[in-house]
């Protein structure tokens, strides 16, 4: 061998391909605040856009008069839904299958709703001329309640015809949706009836919201000269958006540019479309100028999407002995005015049917009905999958329970049911082939980790203390267990609006060898730059460093269908590991040619192709980089480029074991966090700091959820929530300490084995805060009370328990 | 989230502060620190077409220490904190200052907005009423005084003239053993319940002392009984009992999203109930 070359690791090093803790490339600028949001975006006469909304979460329309507003210098139009009717454009499809009023049409239907939209030269301006519409409106009769809602008289959506079937199917009432059904409902029945043990609950996952810190905006600019709307926004799949507005707007697609810039967070709020979009263009159209609209932080908290508001009632199942034999789920969802969903559309309750968790579970059914309120619209994946959250949460408070009414300890009882290393591939009694899982090994690493043995010991000593009058704190050990199921998915199933779900990936190598790669996805804050490199410079033998990544303009970028439910890895990443793959192949070719042997008698090996058996004569991916270019060889086309469209040929089962050591104040309802433990297995592990930092925002994230973030409503549909004082966002004060580990199950079906990881801090750091809790008070008789565990929610259980005095 | 048009005014001193209130009335505002006021502007809950800023005005700024103690109306809840000898003759106000806000609104926020301000959610009026701090006030007519514990009559309803401006709040250094007790949701909250407490002694007895609740009621509501409770006594956790059960008669709080009124008074007794107790082993 040749002197000067580097040792094989030492080129790996190199390389910072996969497993590497590549710094963040984004943040050289992020933290020097030279990212470029959309609220960035200034150009040539921009004008700016501001709604009037509704104050009232139903009324009819009786008047609206814009009159005042028009007179104000500045104010160049105010649009309603009159003025959108002749293009077609007052309403708007939803993702869900049902239709959305872009502008209040006759009457509104939540708080906040878009009821006009005042287009100013300025954003000051355009507030005031907002204020200057005068709305008469006539209230109606509010539902803020599901279960009342499928009773009441009063009819939400007069546009439907309430004997007509939906999106999903027959609906049972004028304010029902959809009915989802999977697994078996009388044989699950059976089941539970003839079982030693039944625990019934019913588990509430309040409503709440992704808050990303940028809110959602956009900027529409119609050239009228060449016909081309350029689209820049907050966009998680700006592919499908530019679909989307060919579709509803008429013009054709490849006049349709759009462009996601840097994103603050999504976690689910970015992927749908909203009013303002649909406004932008209208008054980029109208006026033949550019047209800003970016939402302030009520807007975003009080009508851009939510996420859960599920009632689940549940039934489990057991043997004395606490096998468990059967689950049960009925899921009363809360969806608002309108059915704005994100969820592929064979799944109207998104993957919900997941329920099952990481338990072999023999027989199951779940039920799920969608329900109109006087809501705001939305049900997005807040940095999950498809309404995986809802389950995880779901199975993890039925174990729990399950686990009280044997009067067993909930560790145990997971260990006994879990899915065993050799059942996978395993088929769920609700449909679903998980892929890969070894859940037995993290759950004992876990238990280890955190002592649990000693853990409950000193919670039996403790509840002694506070029974003595020693102590007035209580001590809680909330377990999880989950499993998710991520990387939407194979086409056959998975689709959003006729949209199949693949994502894709293009590269091209440049003469230097270096090169760029351009993806479907769109990074949010996930560090795609830094990871996709990552998995290229594995697959390439090219430096990470000498790697650009770019996402986010459909002009240049191949279609994809964007960034939530943890599919960036498991789809994209997947076309990224066989567009490389395609490369690499091309180079063998030519490296053959070069080295003057046979396509056969070359090899990969990190950074070049070597001659089987004799080393010290290679081509590097740089030299065979130049070569592809410059060098004609025959039979081989020039250049080195690749693209893929990767069809996943089945979803990803990321999964993970979380312990929550907490402390509670039975008297002010305060918690303190003592310990958190997370172990994840998310299969092949691309750049371990960036996984760290997923989980540690997202167990944040999962903390704010089960402590004290929600959007809540009072009976007459007023959002009680809508400003950052009563919607709880956590900072580093509130934010204990993580400690992280790791197991690693590699998907068996993904090029790289890697199945996501960005949402499962987010899908099992809920259950485990929340167990922590109902965990502390077990001792003296809790089952169930609903988050957020907010302060005065604890002190209530603890006072309904008597440990007030 | 984006405020009505306004005129912006910055005058170099306070006659001049007074004349633009005088010559438009309820049209005009002083804007101190802006934490409270701009928030109710951007929400187009407070409408001011003539803001009037204090940063430029010398007489408003400073700490003076001693006996008794000087605070003028500019000064930032983070200059209280930051200053040692005030820490040191009335720790009670750093002790409260650190459980406002956060640090970034704490270099904003003022003494003088925050007692001027009349929001019941605040911390200072309570603790100017524990403190029995006096407010000077400055008006077309000149200067007057006004007691804490008399200046509060409803929310956003103080005894202040609308063409009158706080100049600063004075007080006695206080004596003995303190503590400020604040339970809130997180970090940048208004209080769920707040105590202020001081205790002197005298041998093994309560000499004096003084309590007053914050965001208990839509004013600061000093405690006079409850604080009797105390006087004389050894502090036991009776008579800690009793002051508890009197501040309980004396508060009237409102149900919102900290809680409904049963929680609200529970908390109220647990933070006075820890008050005290700190207070006492200070004192
Ligand atoms: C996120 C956040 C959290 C907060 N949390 C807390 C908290 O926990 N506890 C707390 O006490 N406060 C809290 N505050 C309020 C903060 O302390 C304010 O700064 C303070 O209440 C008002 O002071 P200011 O100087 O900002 O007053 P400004 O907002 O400028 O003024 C408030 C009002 O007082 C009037 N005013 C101001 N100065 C004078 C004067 N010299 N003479 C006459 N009138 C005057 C103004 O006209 C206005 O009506 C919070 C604020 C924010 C934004």
């Amino acid at each position: 061998m040749n002197d000067m070359t580097p040792d094989r690791n030492e080129r790996k090093a190199n390389l910072k391909g996969l497993g590497s803790s590549r710094k963040r490339v984004e943040d050289l600028r992020f933290t020097q605040g030279k990212g470029n949001y959309v609220d960035d975006i200034k150009l040539e006469g921009m004008l700016h856009g501001d709604f009037v909304r509704s104050p009232y979460a139903h009324a009819r329309i009786k008047s609206i008069n814009t009159d005042a507003a028009m007179a104000l210098d500045g104010v160049l139009a105010v649009l309603t839904a009159k003025d959108l009717e002749p293009l077609g454009l007052h309403w708007m499809p939803t993702l869900a299958g049902d239709k959305q009023m872009v502008l209040a049409d006759g009457k509104v239907l939540f708080q906040g709703q878009e009821v006009a939209y005042v287009v100013a030269k300025d954003r000051y301006i355009a507030a005031d001329g907002a204020e200057l519409v005068e709305v008469e409106y006539e209230e109606l009769p509010v539902l803020v309640d599901p279960f009342e809602a499928l009773k009441s008289d009063v009819i939400l959506r007069e546009d439907l015809d309430p004997k007509a079937d939906g999106a999903h199917g027959p609906r049972k009432h004028h304010n029902h949706i959809f009915t989802w059904e999977v697994g078996e409902k009388e044989a699950t029945e059976q089941v539970i009836d003839s079982s030693d043990v039944v625990a019934e609950e019913m588990v509430y996952y309040h409503r709440t919201h992704p808050c990303p810190l940028e809110t959602c905006g956009c900027v529409a600019s119609m050239d009228k000269v060449n016909g081309k709307l350029t689209l820049y926004g907050t966009f998680q799949a700006p592919h499908a958006i530019r679909t989307v507005v060919s579709l509803i707007s008429g013009l054709e697609e490849h006049n349709i540019r759009v462009i996601s810039p840097d994103i603050g967070g999504g976690f689910g709020n970015k992927v749908g479309a909203y009013p303002g979009y649909v406004c932008s263009v209208v008054a980029s159209i109208v006026t033949g100028l550019p047209v800003k609209w970016v939402e302030d932080r009520m807007e975003n908290l009080m009508t851009t999407a939510f996420a859960r508001d599920y009632w689940m009632k549940g039934k489990i199942s057991a043997t004395k002995e606490g096998k468990i034999t059967g689950l049960w789920c009925h899921t009363t969802a809360d969806h608002g005015g309108f059915d704005a969903c994100a969820d592929p559309t064979k799944f109207p309750a998104g993957f919900m049917n997941i329920c099952t968790g990481s338990y072999d579970i023999p027989t199951a059914y779940l039920a799920v009905d969608g329900v109109y309120t006087n809501k705001a619209p939305g049900g997005v994946a807040y940095r999950c999958s498809f309404r995986v959250t809802e389950a995880a949460y779901f199975i993890e408070r039925m174990i729990e329970v399950l686990a009280i009414e044997l009067n067993m300890d909930a560790a145990e009882l997971r260990r006994i049911n879990f899915i065993k290393q050799d059942q996978f591939p395993y088929t769920s009694a609700l449909g679903w082939e998980y892929d890969s899982g070894d859940y037995h090994t993290a759950w004992d690493k876990a238990l280890v980790a955190v002592g649990y043995d000693d853990l409950r010991k000193e919670q039996a000593q403790r509840v002694e203390d506070f029974k003595a009058g020693k102590t007035r704190k209580l001590l809680g050990i909330g377990l999880t267990h989950f499993t998710e199921i991520v990387g939407a998915g194979p086409v056959k199933n998975c689709d959003i609006l006729g949209l199949g779900m693949f994502d894709s990936c293009e590269i091209r190598i440049h003469p230097t060898g270096s090169a760029i790669a351009r993806l479907g996805t769109i990074s949010q804050g996930q560090g795609h730059a830094t990871t996709f490199a990552q998995i290229l410079a594995s697959e390439i033998g090219l430096p990470a460093d000498s790697i650009t990544i770019e996402e986010g303009d459909t002009d240049t970028a191949p279609y994809g269908l964007g960034t939530y439910g943890s599919r960036s890895t498991p789809v994209a990443g997947a076309a990224t590991a066989m567009a490389g793959r395609k490369i690499r192949a091309k180079a063998q070719m030519i490296a053959a040619y070069m080295l003057e042997v046979h396509d056969d008698d070359v090899e990969f090996d990190v950074d070049r192709f070597v001659v089987k058996g004799a080393p010290e004569r290679f081509k590097t991916m740089k030299e065979i980089a130049f070569a592809a270019y410059n060098q004609a060889i025959p039979g081989i086309e020039p250049g080195l480029e690749a693209v893929s469209y990767y069809d996943p040929p089945n979803m990803t089962y990321p999964f993970g074991a979380y312990i929550c050591v907490m402390e509670i104040d039975v008297d002010t309802g305060e918690h303190e966090i003592r310990q958190f433990y997370a172990l994840d297995d998310c299969g092949t592990r691309i750049n371990p700091m960036i996984i760290e930092g997923q989980v540690h925002g997202g167990l944040t994230e999962a903390l704010a959820i089960a402590m004290g973030q929600e959007i809540a409503y009072d009976n007459m549909g007023n959002v009680k929530t809508g400003t950052l004082m009563d919607f709880f966002l956590p900072t580093a004060w509130e934010t204990p300490n993580y400690t992280t580990d790791h197991t690693t199950t590699p998907s068996p079906h993904h090029p790289i084995g890697a199945k996501g990881v960005g949402e499962s801090p987010n899908v099992g750091g809920v259950p485990a805060f929340s167990n922590a809790v109902h965990d502390a008070f077990r001792p003296f008789g809790l089952r169930q009370v609903h988050m957020p565990h907010d302060h005065w929610r604890i002190w209530k259980t603890a006072n309904d328990l008597g440990l007030h005095g | 989230m984006i405020p009505a048009a306004f005129d912006y005014y910055r005058p170099n001193d306070l006659d001049g502060v007074i004349s633009l209130l005088q010559e438009h009335g309820d049209d005009a505002r002083v804007i101190a620190g802006g934490h409270s006021l701009i928030p109710l502007m951007k929400l187009r809950m407070a409408e001011v077409p003539h803001l009037i800023d204090l940063q430029s005005i010398e007489e408003l700024t400073g700490i003076e220490n001693g006996a008794r103690i000087r605070i003028g109306a500019m000064t930032t809840q983070a200059d209280i904190i930051d200053n040692a000898s005030l820490a040191s003759s009335a720790p009670i106000l750093k002790e409260a200052s650190l459980q406002i806000a956060d640090p970034q609104v704490r270099y904003m926020g003022t003494v003088g907005g925050n007692v001027a301000n009349g929001d019941p959610g605040n911390d200072m009026p309570g603790l100017m009423q524990c403190l029995d701090a006096t407010f000077i006030l400055r008006g077309p007519n000149g200067g007057r005084e006004v007691k804490a514990r008399d200046f509060y009559h409803a929310a956003y309803m103080t005894e202040r003239e609308d063409d009158e401006v706080m100049v600063a709040v004075t007080f006695d250094a206080p004596k003995g053993g303190y503590a400020y007790e604040k339970q809130k949701r997180k970090i940048g909250d208004y209080a769920t319940a707040a105590a202020a407490v001081i205790i002197s002694k005298d041998g093994s007895k309560c000499k004096e002392a003084s309590i007053a609740m914050t965001n208990l009621s839509d004013t600061p509501v000093f405690c006079g009984a409850a604080s009797d409770c105390l006087i004389g006594t050894s502090v036991s956790a009776e008579d800690i009992k009793n002051a508890v059960n009197s501040m309980i008669d004396a508060i009237d709080p409102a149900e919102d999203n900290r809680g409904p009124v049963e929680f609200k008074k529970h908390a109220a007794a647990v933070v006075l109930s820890r008050a005290i107790e700190r207070a006492w082993q200070r004192a």
